[in-house]
């Protein structure tokens, strides 16, 4: 392999210059040494070379990661986030509807960073809407922090890692932070305000990679822009900042008030960092986690509503994340010079490496979410024991929207921050397959941050990302999907009615320009308003991916949005949904349509490709009560 | 003659940290525990992002990338060359904006530093007709150097393509700026176009701000 011969050259190289008893100062003057006494990082000296493969010493690239034994761990279930009263001292001073702009002596900065806009304070603004009509009625804290002592396998071969999570809110060390974050679980029409901290290390010891101002997005949900955690509204050190949510589906304060259309209901969503410019190594370096929505029909019990299996015993939610580890220090790491995408050779699901999970013989919800950075998945169901088998299973929601009806697949695709919600019926999988292992597989082949290739792998060629142990059967209250149960009925469109008509079409191009990203052949700027849609109108926007060689997952915050038409393909019936991430592929063109409700103020479009969206693949729009006419904005 | 022998270059070696790079790794196999190296990371950054090569300034004053133009101190970079027609000047010009709305601190605590994609043309000569031209202020310096280290200098920032096709078509390579504080390890990237404003600004967040929520007796 070039790689072995490049550092075998430069070994004997480097073994030639001390063989021939060169002085320093030889050296020095031929170039090779510096004045202080390094050896200068030459090609065919060093073993660092242009080619990306190469895995000398701090090397972060794809395929130098240590082999690292699977199946080891347990999957990680992520603590259920407590609640907390206002009597907390975490939450001293309340939470207010207007920030705490008051100024902290100990470090010069308001006490909560809402407020601030791209680090500047500006006061009077970010207030929270519609507060008196819907308040809170829980209440809950978390501490963003460093922890050293994160394994991410009990590999022994693996030292133990450095991560930035989330803790439970108290404010005891012991308490610590964990990635992914525990879980957040709210009920629909209980309004619920989350203090956050940023209780991070200083920026010097981010361990190589990482921004300690932070801004925390709840993706995807319908908020108001002082709550949303936008790219431009993050937070310093010593600050808390304060997220409220009414807790209403879509068009509470338009369409269908008092507390908006049931059928934009939500269930699965995460939040994460979305400081703008740093995502990427942020969310990277722990900062994720889920949070979950039920509601009288999404009860989780399984005993009631839809009988979707009972949470926390059989309700997983699962995110994949891929990882580069040095193959010197063996410690996680993120090149920051790079552009395109990181892919990585560590699989991790809820923060383990391919992790086993001990299942009973009956149904299972796991909510299943692309954590990135970079990575597309096709993901299967895999009986390591006879590859042959092809072994379905059920969708129920996309993106956290649960579809009309569950649709049976053998295998689904997820993008950067796409959620797919299965139900798992191992107890039908016994029997019919007579698996006692079934493993969720990535099939799809990525070599780079670009996109994937066209290739899907083999049974068993793929990368295991959990391994389920079948055990025995046990009672099951939930649905069988088999029995084409009804969940909601999907928002009209312009397709499906007439009279529904969006009040505009916009079109977004996506590309590269010069080495660095582009919509509409502009860049991202924290400075500047792209267009401005009318509050409480539908809008149809064209999406467009120009860049031949890069796949796109493109999120839009705020709202929900049905496809009308991509590419020139019907959508597939996992696509007949309401989604809030959709992933072009090259040269493709989709259709999509909104409803732009409720809240005023400004949102992100951006590419979920968190290195991309980190080179300014992103643009800011607002929704304020008269819209503009721009169509290519 | 030589009063270096094999053994005191060892010694020499190892007081520069230089030792593993001069030797393949020890006798334990790689994967296993012992073999993991305590490496700072500031230290992996440089070994992969900057060499210390040596390049020359439109004044003729030869640096070494490292120790003299990157070592502890807060940088923009960009990569242009002098015969590029259209974009580069546009984003020369840009960033000449942006030096105007930092003017207090070029030079001072920030550094600018444009490299050229075509050092076989752009000798120190070239380099200060094009500086003068833009009206290039101050403390913004113009670097060559020998065409194998600017690629590799090119390649280690990062400035690359992943499709060789792209990769050698200079004009990919001249829309980004880089900017970071090496010693806090932060390091942004901002298209070149993008407005000078917001260039100006997205600096001053990268090097100004940690200095928020900083509290007496943080290393910060």
């Amino acid at each position: 392999m070039a790689n072995q011969r490049e550092i075998e050259n430069a070994r004997k190289n480097r073994l030639e210059i001390i063989n021939a008893g060169l002085k320093r100062r030889d050296l020095f003057k031929m170039g090779l040494l510096t004045s202080t006494g390094y050896l200068v990082n030459k090609n065919g000296l060093s073993a660092w070379a242009f080619d990306d493969n190469n895995c000398g010493r701090g090397a972060c690239h794809l395929g130098c990661s240590p082999k690292i034994t699977p199946f080891l761990d347990p999957l990680p279930i992520p603590p259920v986030l407590p609640e907390r009263t206002l009597a907390d001292p975490g939450l001293s001073p309340a939470p207010q509807e207007s920030p705490n702009n008051a100024i902290n002596p100990v470090n010069q900065l308001p006490f909560e960073g809402r407020g601030q806009f791209n680090g500047t304070l500006r006061p009077g603004t970010d207030s929270f809407q519609f507060f008196s009509q819907y308040p809170p009625q829980h209440y809950f804290v978390q501490r963003m922090r460093a922890n050293s002592n994160f394994r991410i396998t009990s590999d022994t071969n693996i030292p133990a890692q450095t991560i930035w999570g989330f803790n439970q809110g108290g404010a005891d060390p012991s308490d610590v932070a964990v990635t992914p974050g525990p879980t957040i679980v709210a009920r629909y029409q209980q309004p619920i305000v989350v203090r956050r901290f940023n209780e991070l290390p200083p920026q010097n010891q981010n361990g190589g990679f990482g921004v300690p101002e932070v801004s925390t997005h709840l993706h995807n949900f319908h908020a108001g822009t002082e709550s949303d955690g936008g790219p431009c509204r993050y937070f310093f050190r010593g600050q808390y900042f304060d997220y409220y949510d009414t807790l209403q589906q879509a068009g509470f304060d338009s369409t269908n008030p008092p507390n908006g259309d049931i059928n934009e209901s939500m269930s699965t969503l995460w939040y994460h960092d979305h400081r703008v410019d740093h995502t990427a190594e942020n969310v990277y370096k722990g900062l994720a986690g889920f949070h979950l929505f039920f509601n009288q029909f999404d009860t989780g019990d399984e005993g009631s509503g839809f009988h979707l299996p009972s949470f926390p015993q059989f309700d997983i939610p699962v995110i994949l994340t891929d990882k580069l580890i040095n193959p010197s220090t063996g410690l996680i790491c993120f090149d920051t010079f790079e552009n395109d995408g990181l892919v990585g050779d560590v699989q991790l699901a809820n923060g383990k490496v391919q992790p086993f999970m001990e299942v009973s013989q009956r149904r299972y919800r796991f909510r299943v979410l692309d954590g990135g950075p970079s990575r597309f998945y096709q993901l299967f169901l895999t009986n390591p024991n006879n590859l042959s088998q092809v072994i379905p299973f059920w969708v129920i929601a996309n993106d956290g929207n649960l579809l009309p009806t569950p649709v049976q697949v053998t295998s689904f695709r997820l993008g950067v921050a796409e959620r797919y919600d299965i139900i798992i019926d191992f107890k039908q999988i016994a029997a019919q397959f007579g698996a006692s292992v079934v493993r969720l597989e990535n099939r799809l082949q990525q070599n780079d941050g670009r996109a994937p290739t066209n290739n899907i792998l083999g049974a068993g060629r793929g990368t295991y990302c959990v391994e389920f142990r079948i055990g025995a059967q046990a009672a099951d209250g939930s649905v069988d999907p088999a029995t084409a149960p009804h969940f909601y009925d999907l928002p009209s469109t312009s397709l499906t009615d007439a009279t529904v008509k969006p009040r505009i079409s916009r079109t977004f191009t996506f590309d590269q320009s010069d080495g660095g990203w582009v919509v509409n052949d502009r860049f991202m700027s924290c400075n500047q308003i792209r267009f401005t849609v009318q509050r409480n109108s539908i809008e149809r926007w064209v999406l467009q991916n120009d860049g031949g060689e890069w796949q796109h997952p493109i999120h839009i915050h705020l709202e929900e949005f049905q496809i009308l038409r991509r590419g020139d393909r019907r959508s597939a019936a996992t696509e007949r949904s309401r989604k809030d991430v959709l992933t072009l592929n090259f040269d493709e063109r989709a259709e999509l349509f909104f409803r732009f409700r409720d809240f005023r103020g400004d949102y992100p479009l951006h590419c979920h490709n968190t290195v991309h969206e980190d080179h300014a693949m992103m643009l800011l729009f607002q929704v304020q009560d008269v819209g503009d006419n721009r169509t290519s904005p | 003659m030589s009063d270096i022998t094999r053994r005191t270059l060892l010694v020499e070696a190892a007081a520069t940290s230089v030792i593993a790079g001069l030797f393949p790794t020890g006798t334990a196999s790689p994967g296993t525990a012992s073999h993991w190296e305590a490496i700072p990371p500031r230290e992996l950054i440089r070994q992969q992002h900057f060499p210390n090569l040596q390049l020359t300034t439109q004044h003729g004053r030869k640096v070494h990338l490292y120790d003299d133009l990157i070592k502890n101190r807060k940088v923009v970079i960009n990569f242009m060359f002098t015969s590029c027609a259209k974009a580069c000047p546009l984003v020369t010009a840009n960033l000449v904006k942006v030096q105007r709305i930092l003017h207090s601190r070029i030079g001072r605590d920030i550094n600018m530093y444009s490299i050229t994609l075509d050092p076989a043309v752009d000798k120190p000569e070239q380099l200060r007709l094009y500086a003068a031209k833009h009206h290039v202020g101050d403390g913004w310096l113009f670097l060559t150097g020998k065409p194998a280290d600017i690629e590799l200098l090119r390649r280690s920032l990062g400035f690359v393509q992943r499709n060789p096709l792209r990769d050698a078509n200079k004009m990919n390579h001249i829309g980004v700026i880089r900017f970071g504080t090496e010693a806090c390890m932060r390091w942004a990237a901002c298209p070149g176009l993008a407005p000078a404003d917001w260039i100006a600004t997205s600096i001053l967040s990268e090097i100004d701000g940690p200095a928020k929520g900083r509290i007496k007796g943080d290393p910060g």
